[in-house]
């Protein structure tokens, strides 16, 4: 193990009250933003360019340059939404960020704010974690209190008003183009792309769109400089992230390290796998909707480039692991239960095919499968996969594919055999140790 | 849903509370939705946090609700409905004073949510979306909830309950059904009522954000190693001089490139 850890936005998450204005003042807090004040716009654009920051949101697009697609100013409102609506499964990263360090959000809303031109920001959080909606108000709250809010921040005369706006229970939401449509108070569901939302974005205004994390890592960026980031990481990975563990791991949780990790030296890190005499089977580099791995891929980079050369996506970084006692059969099915869920209908392919998928998948796992199942999901998420209108759509198949490409014995299996007849379900509980031992 | 007639439903169950809002009750919901309309800067952004507000008063989306959105947004009732029906949050039938969800996505699934699920179902005998006679558990089945490394993750009106068995979410049920005080393990210091929670999620502080834990046990693993291996490297950089030891100028956080050659153990 010779990667370290760099806690930088987990920092302090163990003060007391981490997430009050007063304790992140003790670690630096607003520094950045006072200096932000001061500077060109173009210059903090330039700055969030050079540091190579990607999108930690799952696509990796470059921050910088979603900034720098912002039209020219035309006198008209600008806005920043920032997608808090994590939902992916998985990712379990901005949730708890959120929750011990909000200010670490806003600070960096305000900077980004002020760097696109943009005098109301939101803050688009899904609605099933309340406790996070209200740190989120309460911290804005002071933040308006304090001056980092409101008219003339700091005397600087530039003004922003932050919303925070609490969705309602919908996967899509994540998609930025649906959140933008929720926001509206619609539907969400995705929008046509182009115009992109730097063009047209809310209320057809010039809109960034940037995941939690991303926003907040921009004040320790600004900070300690581009250079500082752009050390980190790999060459064109470059920076830190939060790397969520789950699953059958001895130490499950947040490990904030430079990309480029690998899931050996996170696993060292976690205290190897919950059980050691089981074996790691699959797991996943960033939440569902990215290609499966396995135990060949313990070396793999975590890095937009290298996780993308061994077949799979980087995503959120939410690394599920899963141990031998897992029927990939079962997991896969209950993933494809997700998504036809949260279709949302617009497009046939996605709406029809997560239907069809589901419906095949429940008989595997039943051991009712018949003899062209196997080629028949495929087939069906080939008929899926860039053909949807959104990436839920392509999402949906990826669990699929890579599960028949590294397990497709066991979908074989589902012809004749229960899955929970194969791989009994109470053994891969949290309890399962109790259970047996009693 | 199937109707027990037999005859098509298509997705509204039909309520009885067609009621108009008493005079009072009207006059406060209006105040609170021009609340919610300035937050924004094109009105019809306030529908979501107005259905929140309908749901903290009638503990649904009601007919009456959807009516009253309508009228205050300029839009048509089938047109919110539209909005409401779309996302999981919203309830087309009276709600539990509580909502139990049980995550049984993939992981929580495979980690006991399936067992949790199975119990607690049993236990309380309802399903999905069904609530207790007594009026106070609605159970659900939710989907992912950010908490994976919590996992197998139960919560109570949106609050986390980490961690769970199905005897501790049985409890917690039983705890709940009797009145008996219960602690989220991060969250507020109680479970507030859906109606409670509802207003929140329409924006309105109830005053509990600084109650409850800043992040739990797993949370902060990562920066448990990462101190550790902090530790280590001082140790080292000691006993050999000169060695790469400095966070580079004007920060707390750790350089970590060029560092990862410190000797270690």
């Amino acid at each position: 193990m010779s990667t370290k850890l760099t806690p930088i936005l987990t920092k302090f998450w163990d003060d007391p009250q981490s997430w009050t204005l007063a304790t992140y003042e003790k670690h630096d807090g607003y520094k950045a933003l006072k200096n932000a004040l001061t500077m060109p716009q173009a210059d903090l654009v330039q700055l969030a360019k050079d540091s190579g920051l990607r999108g930690r949101g799952g696509a990796g697009f470059p921050t910088g340059m979603k900034w720098g697609f912002l039209p020219a100013p035309d006198g008209g409102p600008r806005y920043l939404v920032v997608n808090a609506d994590e939902s992916e499964p998985g990712t379990c990263k901005d949730i708890p960020l959120m929750m011990a360090a909000p200010q670490l959000l806003i600070e960096g809303m305000v900077v980004t704010s002020f760097a696109i031109g943009c005098n109301h920001a939101f803050i688009y959080v899904r609605g099933e974690v309340v406790h996070v909606y209200r740190r989120l108000l309460r911290a804005v709250e002071e933040a308006y209190a304090a001056g980092y809010l409101g008219k003339n921040i700091l005397g600087s005369g530039f003004d922003l008003d932050i919303t925070v706006h609490a969705g309602a229970g919908a996967y899509i939401c994540g998609e930025e183009t649906a959140l933008l449509d929720s926001l509206e108070g619609r539907r969400g569901q995705p929008r046509l792309k182009p115009p992109f939302p730097a063009v047209a974005g809310l209320y057809a205004r010039p809109t960034v769109v940037n995941n939690v994390e991303s926003i907040a890592s921009i004040a320790p960026i600004l900070l300690n400089g581009a250079k500082w980031f752009a050390e980190m990481g790999t060459e064109r990975s470059s920076g830190f992230g939060i790397f969520s563990l789950s699953g059958h791991v001895a130490r499950p949780g947040q490990y904030e390290a430079p990309l480029g990790i690998t899931l050996r030296e996170l696993l060292e890190m976690a205290g190897g796998m919950r059980d050691p005499s089981k074996k790691l089977k699959f797991w996943t580099p960033g939440g569902s909707s990215t290609p499966m791995f396995t135990d060949q891929h313990l070396d793999v980079p975590l890095d937009f480039e290298s996780v993308a050369a061994a077949g799979s996506m980087l995503g959120t970084r939410a690394l599920q692991i899963f141990d031998e006692t897992v029927s990939v059969v079962r997991a896969v099915s209950r993933w494809t239960d997700f998504y036809a869920h949260e279709s949302c209908g617009k497009c046939t392919p996605c709406r029809e095919g997560t239907f069809w998928l589901k419906q095949i998948m429940a008989r595997l796992e039943l051991g009712q499968g018949t003899q062209d199942d196997i080629d028949k999901l495929l087939d069906i998420c080939d008929n899926i996969l860039f053909r949807a209108f959104c990436p839920l759509g392509d999402g949906a198949t990826s669990c699929i594919t890579s599960a028949v490409q590294y397990f497709r014995t066991e979908f074989e299996a589902g012809m004749h055999t229960p899955a929970a007849t194969l791989f009994p379900p109470a053994a891969s509980t949290l309890f399962a140790k109790e259970t047996v031992s009693a | 849903m199937i109707s027990t007639d037999g005859s098509p439903n298509y997705g509204v169950v039909p309520s009885p509370d067609t009621e108009a809002y008493p005079d009072d009750v009207l006059t406060s919901l209006r105040a609170d939705a021009a609340e919610v309309i300035a937050r924004y800067p094109q009105a019809r952004s306030a529908l979501l946090p107005l259905l929140h507000l309908v749901q903290s008063v009638d503990g649904f989306v009601s007919p009456r609700g959807i009516e009253l959105c309508a009228d205050l947004l300029g839009l048509t009732a089938a047109e919110v409905s539209g909005v409401a029906t779309f996302y999981s949050q919203y309830k087309r039938h009276p709600n539990g004073t509580y909502t139990i969800g049980v995550c049984t996505n993939t992981l929580c699934a495979i980690m006991g949510g399936d067992e949790i699920w199975d119990f607690v179902s049993a236990h309380l005998g309802i399903g999905h979306d069904e609530t207790t006679a007594d009026g106070l558990v609605t159970l659900e089945r939710i989907e992912c909830n950010a908490a994976c490394d919590y996992a197998p993750v139960v919560m109570a009106n949106w609050e986390f309950f980490d961690n769970q068995t199905p005897q501790s979410t049985g409890q917690l049920v039983d705890d709940l059904r009797s009145g008996t005080p219960v602690t989220p393990t991060r969250g507020a210091s109680k479970v507030c009522s859906f109606k409670e929670v509802s207003r929140v999620l329409a924006g309105f502080h109830d005053g509990l954000a600084d109650e409850g834990v800043g992040a739990g046990p797993a949370s902060l693993v990562g920066l448990k190693v990462a101190r550790a291996q902090s530790a280590t490297k001082t140790r080292a950089a000691k006993a050999a001089p000169g060695a790469d030891t400095a966070p580079t100028a004007g920060t707390l956080f750790e350089a970590p490139k060029g560092t990862g050659k410190a000797k270690k153990k």
